[in-house]
């Protein structure tokens, strides 16, 4: 089994899709000749040509606007948003358009689009390359919503995103890319969207994360592990649909919660799963649900001391782990 | 004009279309009036440019991405008027959305109607969409975003059109302009006098046409698609048209403009107009007139009592269609 980065896994499986399905096209700014300004695409023009994997003009609406109209007449399209800070322009045909269409057509409508974006900070990125806008998509019926948090999961769920008969909203951490490796099977296989996975098992606290954060939460339970603290690390990997079987069993296992997410707090994800636990796990639990997550500012700084203190570090979820399991 | 294959056949059918759609339109104001239905989204006025440009197309079978003006577009395109009613009453029945839909937000999968929202300008893109797919997948279909001219102030409408002309896509994009954004006259929304103009910013032809001809509008569709079946790419086109009747039965128009100007219009009402001229040509007769009036009375008293009587949809499926599991 080849070792990948997390990036490659997202281009392997691309490439598998694009070879695999004709109907499958790529699309967006710079994601052809240059393969994107993280290399995510790179070389696939060259493989499949410019008209499977195009330069579309410099447009989020255009570029989520036209998949919608490409999707209903028969095509299988993958734009990206080179930034998720620049999918706002987008928003409304994300919302409005392409969550809408099958529930306001009566199910005579279906956009298959997966919408690739990068997101997250921590990679010097500054107000604008760097946000986590998930809380925004989170909210809305009729869109999926992926954050895979390992190779192996994201070419699993961005194949199964692929096949989705419904708009789903990819997005990758850019920490992610080229920071973790691991193995990831040539052949194809998909992996349900709203399944969490149990990334450690533990019985002292319950880190609920995503993405990067799961990651650095795995790091945490490692240190605490050495203290004598067990910490279960439960990896959503979506959003919309999430799995509140997996939140609840783990909840009422250790009695005692934390949230982790770097999205800022007020409205953020981590609010929906609380609710959840205080809804219907509220007796099992020993301690408060604990959040951390990054604090309620408009973006995050540039400046290294501004992003580092933005930023939640393996250290950040340890120290609150720790707090929590003393509760 | 070259031949453009308009037969006295399909100009009576146009006609006729044009002429029913009037009497919808006309039926659906008195069942508001009478509160049988909460809203009236009206094409009238608006039916030579929207049956012209019907029937230079593959009815049914190219796309078409309207709004809510075009219900005369949407029965010269296959929709018939008892979905028109099931859709205007909100019925289970409706094929444009299962009574979800407010009145003129249509939609139909077998006819190749894109469902709409109200969000005005993002059918531009979908349309250019359409045509990307099929540019690619070659299935020789040409797409038409129709749109009002309020709506070429939103970005989207730009983004659109030089996506598409970067593309050569086969798309048409089809302007009604009726000279008001509900109350905002044309010189409040922008400073060209002409939609057409913007055309040449996306290095793509426009064409202004008076909208009130159906024969012209046809003839003017029918050369952009051509042009788009050729590969040739897309084309603006600007039908220049008037609305009768107030933007919707929530608005009274006599708010922005007077009633002498409706008037001055209504000389050039295209339904009136082009009845009258088929008669001169003789491709019609008074008896043929009258024989297509009674059958469109008979049409729409069918369609308004089949409506009437169709089941609301049942609360519980409220839930239904969020994903498309759920209908599995």
């Amino acid at each position: 089994m080849a070792q990948m980065t997390f990036l490659e896994a997202i281009r392997e499986t691309l490439r598998q899709e694009l070879a695999r399905d004709e109907r499958v096209i790529i699309y967006g700014e710079d994601v052809g000749v240059r393969g994107g300004v993280f290399r995510v695409t790179e070389g696939l023009q060259a493989d499949f040509g410019e008209a499977r994997v195009i330069d579309s003009p410099l447009a989020e609406a255009a570029i989520v606007g036209t998949a919608i109209g490409a999707a209903v007449n028969g095509l299988r399209p993958i734009p990206e948003i080179q930034f998720a800070d620049f999918i706002f322009p987008a928003i409304n045909q994300i919302v409005q358009e392409a969550a809408r269409m099958r529930y306001r057509s009566n199910n005579d409508f279906e956009v298959p689009i997966v919408i690739r974006a990068p997101f997250g900070g921590g990679v010097r990125g500054g107000l604008y390359h760097s946000q986590s806008v998930e809380a925004f998509f989170g909210h809305v019926p009729g869109l999926k919503v992926v954050i895979a948090s390992t190779p192996y999961d994201a070419k699993g769920l961005l194949t199964q995103a692929i096949a989705d008969p419904d708009p789903v909203l990819f997005l990758e951490h850019k920490g992610l890319y080229r920071s973790i490796k691991g193995e990831v099977p040539e052949e194809r296989y998909l992996i349900p969207i709203g399944k969490a996975d149990r990334k450690r098992e533990g019985k002292d606290v319950s880190v609920i994360a995503y993405g990067l954060m799961a990651n650095l939460a795995l790091k945490a339970a490692e240190t605490l592990a050495g203290e004598g603290i067990s910490v279960e690390v439960i990896d959503l990997r979506s959003i919309r649909p999430f799995d509140k079987a997996a939140i609840l069993e783990s909840a009422k296992k250790t009695g005692k919660v934390l949230i982790v997410h770097e999205d800022n707090l007020t409205g953020g994800f981590g609010g929906e799963i609380s609710a959840v636990i205080s809804e219907e796990a509220l007796f099992y639990l020993d301690a408060p649900i604990m959040r951390l997550t990054g604090p309620d500012v408009p973006a995050m700084g540039f400046s290294p001391p501004l992003e580092h203190a933005f930023m939640i570090t393996a250290d950040k979820i340890a120290d609150a782990a720790r707090n929590l399991a003393k509760f | 004009m070259p031949d453009s294959g308009l037969t006295p056949e399909l100009m009576k059918e146009m006609y006729y279309t044009m002429a029913l759609s009037r009497a919808l339109d006309d039926r659906l104001w008195v069942l508001n009036r009478q509160g049988r239905a909460p809203t009236v989204y009206s094409s009238n006025g608006h039916e030579a440019a929207q049956v012209g440009s019907a029937f230079a197309l593959n009815r049914g079978e190219d796309w078409i991405v309207p709004y809510y003006r075009d219900m005369a577009l949407v029965l010269a395109w296959g929709m018939t008027p008892r979905e028109v009613l099931l859709h205007f009453f909100a019925k289970a029945e409706d094929p444009n959305s299962g009574g979800r839909q407010m009145m003129a937000h249509w939609g139909s999968h077998r006819l190749h109607i894109l469902s709409t929202g109200a969000v005005v300008a993002t059918q531009d893109a979908h349309a250019a969409g359409l045509a990307l797919a099929s540019k690619m997948l070659k299935d020789g279909r040409v797409s038409v975003a129709y749109f009002g001219e309020g709506s070429t102030s939103q970005g989207e409408f730009h983004e659109a059109l030089n996506f598409a002309a970067v593309h050569k896509l086969p798309v048409i994009f089809f302007n009604e302009n009726n000279g008001y954004a509900i109350s905002v006259p044309q010189r409040k929304q922008m400073v060209v006098q002409d939609i057409s103009a913007h055309a040449e910013s996306y290095g793509m032809p426009g064409i202004s046409v008076d909208g009130n001809d159906p024969v012209k509008v046809y003839e003017v569709t029918k050369a952009a698609a051509d042009r788009a079946r050729r590969g040739e790419g897309p084309t603006l086109v600007e039908a220049k048209t008037y609305r009768f009747v107030p933007h919707s039965s929530d608005d009274d128009d006599r708010a922005y403009r007077t009633r002498e100007e409706v008037q001055e219009h209504k000389q050039f009402d295209p339904v009136v107009m082009f009845e009258a001229r088929l008669l001169a040509d003789k491709v019609i007769t008074e008896a043929d007139k009258a024989e297509i009036m009674k059958k469109i009375k008979a049409v729409v008293d069918d369609a308004t009592t089949y409506a009437d009587k169709a089941p609301l949809p049942d609360a519980d499926t409220l839930g239904l269609y969020v994903y498309g599991e759920d209908g599995k």
